[in-house]
């Protein structure tokens, strides 16, 4: 047995995806794809729209399998063309849309329980035990939101930012091998995407969690992080860890951006600006 | 006075035994919010897999009901394949099998009807052994058989599969990212929701002495009847509160029919009450809405 440590928690190789292939709406929104996601790595995933940053996290969560050639290895074992909710034992998402993540109709204790089996065979015991509410009362305290004292509340009668940070905790809730995080408060109001934003980086740093967080927003990508990883027309262009990221600014995305992109900056790039701004 | 009494009881044990089909629509419609027209051929196929048995089997009556249970899942597993193997829309898939089943009901019967009138019934069991007969007879029986279903209804859909059903109709997105098939509990839904049918239709096949292959004309819109007025009556939240409150509308839309013919509707005019009634209920939060000067979208087909 090779050592675990060595083993990338996520590795894609040469994945491709094309839309709408043969008509002449043909995109080709991945481009021979190929990245490894460490163990620990947390990174922040930015591009403009249409550079392939949402379907990146779609083929690693299953939700449809890469163009042939492509592989997706989650901890060795390759998951190119199994079904989605079996991509679901590694694989915990927070959504943009926080009615995406969270069941409306099912109440906080309901959710949690459908999370805490992700990725385990579901049986006949009872869905929601005493063991497992003192369970969700310890995940959610964290929060600070009051969620552990309205565990069967509705989530419909929730607020799209304490959805977010339920939606975070249920992807969380039993570690997954790769979290991703999808735009995940670009649907939310300023100052409870900061919120949401925060508590997302502290349970990353509490449980020592691998992440791929896609932004549109290059403050988000500088200030958190381990790891930056920039998307353009389906391919990585720009790929930067450690002290290198920690030093970035945001003329030094702009530069590598131009250079590596390798072309003057565009409708498609001052976007990523003014999403900054 | 007497017909007061008359009215209730009747009405009672058409609540608990019609009770089953409201809860079967109710997993499929509600639930899932998958709109299985299967019923319509599920609640014959009940009575004619009982009734034949019994008739032409011999066969115990007990048996030959939960044969009957088993013929209806399997009548809504057919419909639940055919929706997530062969992508066939929901509504088309229940009006396949439905159209399919008055075939097979046929066959089953060898004819269009199976009396049971000199047959032995779970009612005629039930009422030798407590030594009772009548309308409290059928209450009996049927209270059982409701209360049989509640019971276990009630558990399932609290355990881990049963919630991972319950969050299929809400959330497929979120239930695949929870690591669940959403396809095979669209399956085990359909096929619940059809067995619970057609254990109604052997029940009422066996307590009206006969079984008829044009039994089930209606009961969607009849079982979304209860359904709506359960809902709009009892406000239920939990489990137990949906499931008592399917019971209940059930039993209130019942005693409301039985009225309507006690005062003089002509009973052809049934089934045109049901449907008026349901267009009301669905009708009223809309036209509520409408009158409170709310803005209200464009209709949409789903």
């Amino acid at each position: 047995m090779p050592d675990d440590k060595h083993i990338p928690a996520l590795r894609m190789v040469d994945v491709s995806k094309i839309f709408a292939r043969k008509t002449l709406d043909e995109v080709k929104a991945l481009d021979g794809v190929s990245l490894d996601i460490n163990e620990g790595d947390y990174i922040c995933m930015i591009g403009s729209n249409g550079s392939g940053k949402s379907t990146c996290l779609n083929v690693i969560a299953g939700v449809f399998p890469p163009e042939r050639g492509g592989k997706i290895l989650i901890k060795d074992n390759d998951v190119t063309n199994l079904p989605e909710y079996q991509h679901a034992k590694y694989v915990g998402r927070v959504w943009q849309d926080p009615s995406v993540g969270t069941c409306a109709r099912l109440t906080i204790e309901e959710n949690l329980s459908m999370a805490v089996l992700r990725g385990r065979t579901r049986g006949l015991h009872k869905a929601v035990s005493k063991s497992r509410r003192t369970s969700f009362k310890e995940a959610l305290e964290p929060l600070g939101m009051g969620l552990e004292n309205r565990l069967t509340a509705p989530v419909g009668t929730l607020s799209g930012g304490q959805r977010q940070a339920l939606s975070l905790i249920m992807a969380t809730i039993t570690r997954p091998v790769v979290l991703l995080l999808d735009e995940h408060v670009a649907a939310l109001d300023p100052k409870t995407a900061q919120i949401v934003m925060e508590l997302t980086d502290m349970v990353v740093h509490r449980d020592n969690i691998t992440a791929l967080m896609v932004t549109h927003n290059m403050e988000i990508a500088l200030r958190y992080g381990s790891r930056l990883v920039m998307m353009h027309k389906g391919k990585c262009i720009f790929d930067v860890a450690g002290a290198r990221k920690a030093g970035l600014t945001i003329p030094d995305l702009m530069k590598a951006f131009e250079k590596e992109a390798g072309e003057m900056l565009h409708d498609d790039s001052t976007l990523l600006v003014s999403a900054a701004g | 006075m007497d017909s007061v009494v008359n009215a209730l009881t009747v009405s009672l044990y058409e609540g608990l035994v019609f009770g089953l089909l409201s809860i079967g629509l109710f997993m499929t419609f509600r639930v899932l919010d998958f709109p299985d027209l299967t019923m319509e051929g599920s609640f014959p196929l009940g009575g004619a897999v009982a009734a034949t048995l019994i008739a032409r089997g011999g066969l115990n009556p007990l048996l030959a009901t939960l044969v009957a249970l088993f013929a209806g899942a399997a009548a809504g597993a057919v419909t639940g394949l055919l929706n997530t193997k062969l992508r066939i829309t929901a509504l088309l898939s229940g009006l396949i099998v439905m159209v399919g089943l008055y075939s097979v009901n046929l066959n089953i019967m060898s004819g269009a009807n199976i009396s049971l009138l000199r047959e032995n019934t779970i009612f005629k069991m039930v009422g030798n052994a407590l030594n009772i007969s009548g309308i409290w007879l059928s209450i009996v029986v049927a209270a059982i058989a409701a209360a049989i279903f509640f019971f276990i209804l009630r558990w399932f859909l609290q355990t881990e599969i049963g919630l991972a059903l319950r969050a299929s109709g809400n959330n497929e997105q979120m239930v695949r990212g929870m690591g669940a098939d959403t396809n095979k509990n669209i399956v085990i839904t359909t096929a619940i929701a059809n067995a619970l049918v057609a254990t109604a239709g052997a029940l009422i096949a066996q307590n009206q002495g006969f079984s008829d292959v044009g039994m089930g004309i209606g009961v969607v819109v009849v079982g979304l009847a209860a359904v709506i007025i359960g809902e709009a009556l009892f406000r239920p939240r939990t489990i137990t509160q949906i499931l008592l409150a399917a019971f209940g509308g059930t039993f209130i839309y019942r005693l409301f029919i039985t009225v309507a013919l006690r005062v003089g509707m002509p009973p052809q005019d049934l089934r045109l009450v049901t449907a008026a009634l349901v267009v009301l209920a669905l009708a009223i939060p809309f036209a509520r809405k409408k009158l409170a000067g709310e803005w209200l979208p464009p209709a949409t087909r789903s």
